[in-house]
């Protein structure tokens, strides 16, 4: 037990030594992207359309407050980077951001989102207003479920989890339902973005210093737009939608 | 320990079978010691050095040591007492007990309170306005501390102590069965679990939610344990030295480090297979996942195979410390959870790194050892007569959270 125990521990150790070497501001290690998941909803509107039509539906940590906080916020962060790194196709990010809403709410708002957007990619960060209101395990995620088949019908999902926060971390446990939230997204094939894995990198390699103490958006908007980055880097990549881009020069 | 020998021995002398039950059995202060070290670990979130604890290497983790053990000493020494001083006064020093272990979470608290209020009026950052909603609660203190002191209001990682305090308001009667018809309670404690299990049965908790560990099934570990004490160990003793029930455990514990692996290193999860996974998933901790539950049945039936009652290592030095620590459970608990507090708030203070996670790791575990030491060296030098010594070494040895 203890020599595995060793052995994991260095196995962390080394990690965090790798993860330490200079690297692109915000980039996001190999390790922390998931398998290649066809996005094929996505991939068929780009081709067919040379659009791509997104939705996001989350709580409070999809958006940002204060002076034009829309504008800074992951969505549109990820709209731009996307539309750089897609050129010619029109790109649309639409947010649906209800405060203090749990899973189970965002599942009832979804077919009304879904028809008004018709999306091809459903952006949905879930988990962290369950973690504030302790919504059983079980329950959490049967409406995961019951939500991804309800968008899987007509458009791909890409589940994303909670923000590391490691300041509120002793009061709010978040692990429970970052784990279901990685089983569900494993056992129904859907794209996970582990925004709470990839933060905690950036915590731990000093991209950024998430214990400190700021009045000022200038720190957020920064996480923001590595959040949306990260996010378009993995859609594209893991997505494979820059196969299809090739395609569409031809 | 000189105040317990003392007390259990002439005590031992006189009382009728089961006599194996009769001398204090050092494994449980040692493994009971070892949990409240691998409690204050995880209680840190920061810590690289929660690496080396069992919760990363199977189902169970070190609560389930600690409940466990906590209902088969409950019942060795107020199974006694039931036993020669009748049904009240033994049933008046549990509930002494449990008012202790209160106190002693209502002191907790006021400890989370002030490092709570703290974060609350010094943090703020906007990226985090969703999950500084966790700390609205101290909007309404009054109504926050009122809940609190119903129990229902308990902050992340203070569940334990509360699920203690249950667990000793309803032992008297427990017990009282026990003592007579163990496996009937048992049974009746079985029962109790499936029901929970089927009808989902738990008791609220405040602002919403419920008991993070549900007492109507984290009670058949209690109970089982204090089957153990009163003769059940005895039972089980052929089962547990059977080779084919330590090949079972050995395979299982096998299968929940290969599961746990899995849960480390994201790109093994494809090798669960999803109908597992489907039946597995989630492991719950709420309400003692049967998987938790045998999980920890195995740890124990390997664990007394290879530790024997009277192993030499016991008396050693080297052990010494954990089980001191395992003598004074309920303030080594406490302790543990303030030290907890403390060294998660100096990591964030500092942005600490893996050397002052280690660091404030090992520091808080001497901090534990010298402060048992110093409980037994009072014990010692209080040098009661034999007769006033049992209650307060009967808390001793009931105690622990």
């Amino acid at each position: 037990m203890t020599i595995i125990a060793a052995i994991l521990a260095t196995m962390a150790l080394v990690n965090a030594a790798a993860a330490a070497e200079p690297a692109a501001p915000c980039a996001v290690p190999e390790s922390l992207l998931p398998a290649e998941t066809a996005l094929t909803h996505a991939a068929g509107e780009i081709k067919d359309r040379h659009r791509l039509d997104i939705s996001v539906v989350g709580s409070a940590s999809s958006a940002l407050s204060g002076p034009d906080g829309a504008r800074f916020a992951y969505p549109a962060q990820l709209q731009q980077a996307l539309t750089e790194r897609l050129p010619g196709i029109d790109i649309k990010v639409t947010p649906h951001i209800q405060l203090r809403q749990t899973t189970a709410d965002m599942v009832a708002a979804l077919p009304k989102i879904l028809t008004a957007d018709q999306p091809a990619l459903v952006i949905w960060q879930a988990g962290t207003v369950d973690a504030l209101r302790g919504i059983e395990a079980d329950d959490f995620r049967a409406s995961l479920e019951q939500g991804i088949d309800l968008i899987a019908a007509g458009a791909d999902v890409v589940l994303m989890n909670m923000q590391y926060s490691p300041r509120t971390e002793s009061m709010l446990g978040v692990s429970a339902y970052a784990d279901v939230m990685r089983w569900v997204a494993d056992q129904r094939g859907v794209m996970l973005f582990d925004r709470l894995a990839i933060m905690h990198y950036w915590s731990d390699t000093g991209v950024f210093d998430l214990y400190a103490a700021t009045h000022g958006y200038a720190m957020a908007r920064r996480v923001h737009e590595c959040i949306g980055r990260a996010l378009a880097l993995q859609i594209i990549s893991a997505g494979r939608l820059d196969v299809k881009k090739a395609d569409l020069a031809r | 320990m000189v105040a317990h020998s003392q007390f259990v021995r002439p005590v031992a002398a006189a009382l009728p079978p089961p006599a194996a039950a009769s001398e204090r059995d050092l494994r449980l202060d040692l493994f009971r010691g070892l949990a409240l070290w691998l409690i204050f670990l995880d209680h840190i979130p920061e810590n690289i050095v929660n690496w080396f604890t069992i919760r990363n290497y199977g189902f169970s983790d070190a609560t389930e040591i600690f409940i466990f053990i906590s209902g088969y000493t409950g019942a060795f020494v107020y199974g006694r007492a039931m036993r020669e001083r009748g049904f009240v006064l033994s049933s008046a020093r549990i509930l002494r007990r449990a008012w202790q272990i209160y106190v002693a979470h209502i002191f907790l608290f006021t400890i989370f309170m002030a490092e709570i209020a703290y974060v609350a009026a010094t943090f703020d950052n906007p990226l985090y306005a969703e999950e500084m909603k966790i700390l609205d609660f101290l909007k309404q203190p009054d109504i926050t501390i009122f809940q609190a002191l119903l129990l229902k209001f308990k902050p992340v990682n203070m569940d334990v102590l509360p699920l203690y305090i249950i667990l000793l308001l309803l032992f008297p009667p427990v017990l009282f069965l026990l003592l007579r018809r163990p496996n009937l309670a048992l049974a009746g404690s079985a029962v109790l679990y499936a029901l929970t299990w089927k009808f989902d049965w738990n008791l609220p908790a405040y602002p919403n939610g419920v008991w993070f560990f549900n007492p109507f099934a984290w009670q058949l570990l209690f109970v089982f344990g204090a089957w153990c004490a009163l003769g059940g160990a005895q039972r089980l003793a052929l089962l547990l030295r059977s080779r084919a029930v330590l090949a079972l455990a050995v395979v299982y514990l096998v299968f929940a480090f290969a599961i746990t692996l899995t849960w480390h290193f994201q790109s093994l999860e494809r090798f669960v297979p999803s109908w597992l996974g489907d039946w597995m998933y989630p492991i719950d901790k709420t309400n003692l996942d049967v998987l938790r539950f045998a999980h920890f049945l195995a740890l124990a039936a390997v664990t007394v195979r290879f530790v024997p009652r009277h192993w030499s290592g016991l008396k050693s030095a080297v052990l010494r410390p954990a089980i001191r620590c395992g003598q004074h459970s309920l303030e080594i608990f406490c302790l543990g959870v303030f030290l907890a507090f403390a060294a998660q708030f100096i990591i964030a203070e500092s942005s600490g790194g893996p050397l002052l996670q280690t660091a404030l790791s090992v520091l808080g575990i001497l901090i534990m050892i010298a402060t048992a030491s110093l409980l037994s060296w009072y014990k010692g030098m209080e040098g009661r007569p034999q007769v006033r010594a049992k209650t307060p070494n009967a808390n001793v040895a009931g105690g622990g959270a």
